[in-house]
């Protein structure tokens, strides 16, 4: 008990429908690709993984410090388009993955240095906006260096030998589950996921987080009390940035591949910011339960969508409401519902209802 | 006969009244610079007629923003849906009147478009009473759960319009007499561009009346400065708001016609787009400033079609170096707004 | 006796996690201007802003002219015939002289329609505000700004003035101006509270005087009572006009 205490940083689900929903979460992914057979389970698996790592990462940013950015997603595209153009232009080897995200670790960190420097003594609003219009700016210069980025088509590569498909180290498969390098990707995926959010736990669980969270309650009263909140801010900035950064290798990791659209658009912000909200701002856990929420039902509640949509059709506008493409519509006013009903989201008030 | 003249302060003469003209010199400074840039003086007027076109619309759309933003501190980041909204109407107002969009009377042209502009803007006005009712009342003074709040209203606005007119982009045609190119001298100006720059002007203008005219627009301008003040004075400054958030979204919808007719088609996502350039403005103009607003999109016109000829690559960018250096000069924008 | 024009009634306010108010009893007599005294952060501010409705009193009552104004929202009190003059002056920097004195004559649209006596009247009281008519308020001296505002809460009859320190940070010169020109208005009938920390200025102009302590009213009179009795002025206040002399 102890152990588990330490590793999570002191910071326990504290409620036992919590914890049960954690433990089924971690036990699903861990054993998904004996659970849920087949590619598409273990694509929702890894993105699920993913998203954990970067929606922690924002949680960080604005959960615990307060702060809006609308540049998260950059970061994202950076850490994916590092490691594509290293793999595309180095060739397939762990020293190109390493130094892919090594340059995207350096650009995300004097980005983020940047904009936190420049706009952090600006109010929260004039913040947002100014993320905003510099993450725009990116997702159109990205599309636009076509010879370096590979343009609207992005980028496919192949990966270290070990992660393709096509190695397999063992003859026989295992519990019906061929081990491929598919499966060594995947718990790759899932053991980095696993350290980074124990890591991300322990910072906020740390000094350093207890100041962040102090000052997004009362910036003036921390910065009364002697702590230079410029500093902490920019610092929180850059590590959720670092962060995001490391979700962006591990996606093009899985992926083989990067476009402007699978790391940089602008609905991929937009799930961030749902997640985090409909999950629980400021909990950490939020983002798990909440990314594997969204993650499932973007992947299987069209499926229900659809057939509701087809049962409906003659009826005027009604197909059209429910139409599976339409399922962002919902997630909106689910979204505002949150913002006013559960600003806590779903792991605030499991904790409250004790 | 009052003793106070005789022992009146020292300072009796006011220091010489300068208004601050230097902000709109960055005007025909810009327009200058890129001349020999261009280089043929004919595709000069053209591009610079074109920067007015779209800067001024550009300023109809972001006015209401920045005057909702000085009054309530509130900044909707769902503006964007109103100026969908405004562009999608066009297109079915306009769509059903092809009679006389087709025919080559600029006379009912204008009939046509005319009523089009009105519906949007009602329609967009009345949304935007919704808007504030449902979305950002609850959250006054909430800056974060504003941030969220308006931009989660704009998702649902944009699937919405997704709902009722359809995922693709809609071809928007300019009615026919606006169409083609009027020649001055050797240069070819658009006569769309330029019927925009005309609407746009007298909207300025009507705008400047109402703001230093009449009494709603003294409120206004003291209201973006010294809220409680006001109240204290006796008016109810929340009515006040609810008025100037809806007109400034009725002048979104109408800028959305705008928009829609010169980039001649609609998209759902337009609102979105248009929005990281409206922000763009209202910070180089400095929030809660009109005029500041004018210059800015003036500024942010007229570069994003002299880059869009130069460089195309950096046209977006050249927008954010443009916010980055004026903020360098004047942190605030350049006409910031002097709060208590 | 006459009932009081403005009566607090145990008010307390809360601003945040801070008790401002404990327990506020305060009269003041139609037609006289009675001076709310006390020192910095004794709540004297906070006491008027309670009255405006900008911060809650809970609990409490605020009896003005009859009617219990406590929960009511500052428009509406304002509109019952109270100006407010705060200590930062609000005057609107951007906007003129002019512009300022037609927004608070709450019946006008343009100057025209402002009572030309009346206005006549305010122009020698207060020079300064002639003569700076078309110029932006934010150009005028410190001194000058105070009579634009307390000017503008005179440019239409007000039942009662509530003014917040007019003499802080002005020059000797210009206070005897202003006990000039609020003995003139005080020659109206008008109901004024003054809120002062100068017992001097106040001494010269009040008829009532209430003290004020951390959040309460210690002492509550006549002026003229007050100013003659030196040691009670040295409990009260720390001071005494003696030795200020």
């Amino acid at each position: 008990m102890a152990l588990i205490s330490r590793v999570l940083s002191g910071d326990l689900p504290r409620n036992r429908i919590l914890t049960a929903l954690l433990i089924a979460i971690v036990a699903g992914l861990a054993f998904a690709p004996f659970i849920f057979p087949g590619a598409k389970a273990l694509n929702v698996a890894a993105k699920i993984c993913i998203f954990i790592v970067l929606v922690a990462s924002f949680d960080l940013l604005l959960g615990y410090t307060g702060i809006v950015s609308f540049a998260h997603t950059m970061f994202f595209g950076i850490g994916a388009y590092g490691v594509a153009i290293a793999l595309t232009r180095l060739g397939p080897s762990w020293a190109a993955v390493a130094a892919g995200i090594a340059a995207a670790l350096a650009l995300s960190l004097l980005l983020s240095l940047l904009i936190g420097l420049f706009s952090l003594r600006v109010k929260a609003i004039f913040y947002a906006m100014i993320t905003l219009a510099v993450a725009s700016a990116f997702q159109t210069f990205a599309s636009q260096l076509s010879e370096i980025t590979g343009g609207e088509d992005g980028l496919s590569f192949k990966v270290p030998g070990m992660l393709t498909p096509g190695f397999s180290f063992a003859e026989q498969p295992f519990l019906g589950v061929s081990l491929d390098g598919k499966l060594i990707s995947y718990y790759l995926l899932f053991a980095v996921t696993v350290a980074l959010f124990l890591v991300m736990l322990r910072i906020v669980n740390s000094p350093f987080g207890r100041v962040l969270q102090a000052i997004r309650e009362n910036d003036f009263r921390a910065e009364a009390l002697g702590y230079r909140t410029v500093v902490y801010r920019t610092l929180s900035n850059v590590l959720s940035a670092g962060f995001a950064t490391l979700a962006g290798a591990l996606l093009a990791l899985w992926l083989r591949y990067n476009g402007p659209d699978t790391s940089l658009s602008f609905e991929i912000m937009i799930d961030i910011l749902l997640i985090v909200v409909i999950g629980g701002m400021g909990t950490m856990y939020g983002a798990v339960v909440g990314a594997t929420l969204f993650i499932i039902a973007q992947n299987y509640l069209q499926d229900v969508m659809k057939l509701a949509s087809d049962a409906a059709a003659g009826v005027p506008l009604l197909p059209d409401l429910v139409h599976p493409d339409r399922w962002l519509l919902w997630l909106g006013i689910l979204f505002i519902l949150s913002v006013y009903r559960f600003p806590t989201g779903i792991v605030g008030k499991l904790r409250a209802s004790q | 006969m009052s003793t106070s003249a005789a022992t009146a302060p020292a300072a009796d003469a006011l220091p010489a009244v300068a208004l601050d003209r230097l902000p709109l010199a960055l005007l025909p400074a810009l327009a200058l610079v890129a001349l020999p840039l261009v280089g043929s003086f004919s595709t000069w007027v053209t591009l610079t007629v074109a920067g007015l076109a779209m800067g001024l619309i550009i300023f109809i759309i972001a006015s209401g923003l920045t005057l909702v933003f000085g009054l309530m501190d509130v900044l909707n980041f769902g503006h964007g849906v109103f100026i969908a909204l405004g562009a999608y109407l066009a297109v079915s107002v306009l769509g059903a009147m092809t009679g006389w969009t087709g025919s080559e009377s600029l006379f009912l042209n204008l009939l046509a478009v005319l009523p089009a502009m009105l519906v949007a803007m009602a329609v967009a006005g009345g949304v935007g009473f919704a808007f504030e009712r449902v979305i950002i009342r609850p959250v006054y003074g909430q800056h974060l759960k504003q941030i969220m709040i308006t931009m989660g209203g704009m998702i649902v606005g944009e699937e919405l319009i997704k709902v009722v007119w359809g995922a693709q982009t809609i071809p928007l045609p300019l009615p026919a007499a606006f169409r083609g190119a009027l020649l001055l001298g050797d240069a070819a100006v658009e006569k769309y561009r330029l019927i925009a720059v005309v609407i746009g002007l007298i909207v300025f203008a009507a705008m400047y009346w109402v703001l230093s005219r009449t009494k709603v627009g003294l409120l206004i301008r003291a209201g973006v400065q010294d809220r409680e003040m006001v109240e204290s004075l006796g008016y109810r400054i929340r009515k006040l708001f609810v008025g100037v958030f809806v007109a400034g979204s009725a002048l979104a919808g109408l800028g959305g016609v705008m928009w829609g007719l010169y980039q001649q088609n609609v998209t759902p996502q337009m609102g979105a787009q248009v929005n990281v350039l409206i922000f763009i403005v209202i910070i180089i103009g400095g929030l809660g400033s009109v005029g500041g607003c004018f210059i800015g999109a003036l500024l942010v016109g007229l570069l994003a079609n002299y880059t869009g000829f130069l460089a195309p690559k950096v046209a977006l960018f050249s927008n954010i170096l443009l916010m980055v250096l004026i903020l360098l000069w004047r942190p605030q924008g350049i006409y910031p707004v002097a709060k208590r | 006796m006459k009932e009081p024009l403005l009566r607090l009634e145990g008010v307390h306010t809360h601003i945040g996690a801070y008790h401002i108010l404990h327990g506020v009893d305060l009269e003041v007599a139609r037609g006289e201007l009675t001076v709310l005294l006390g020192r910095n952060g004794a709540g004297k501010t906070t006491t008027l802003r309670s009255i405006m409705g900008l911060w809650r009193a809970e609990p409490g009552r605020v009896w003005f002219d009859g009617d219990d104004i406590a929960a009511r929202a500052t428009p509406e009190i304002a509109q019952r015939g109270i100006a407010y003059v705060p200590e930062n002056m609000g005057i609107f920097a951007d906007l003129t002289v002019r512009e300022n004195m037609i927004l608070a004559a709450r019946g006008a649209r343009r100057a025209e329609d402002i009572d030309a006596k009346r206005l006549d009247w305010i122009f020698g009281l207060f020079p300064a505000v002639k003569k700076f008519w078309q110029h932006p308020a934010g150009l005028l001296s410190g001194g000058q700004k105070q009579m634009l505002a307390v000017a503008r809460a005179i440019v239409e009859p007000r039942k009662l003035l509530l003014i917040d320190e007019p003499s802080k940070g002005l020059a000797p010169a210009i206070i005897q101006n202003m006990i000039a020109a609020f003995r003139q208005l005080k020659q109206t009938d008008t109901t004024i509270l003054l809120v002062e920390q100068n017992f001097n200025f106040a001494r010269q102009l009040g008829d009532q005087v209430a003290v004020m302590d951390d959040g309460r009213i210690i002492h509550a009179g006549a002026m003229a009572e007050l100013a003659a009795d030196d040691g009670l002025q040295q409990r009260l206040l720390g001071l005494s006009l003696a030795a200020h002399q």
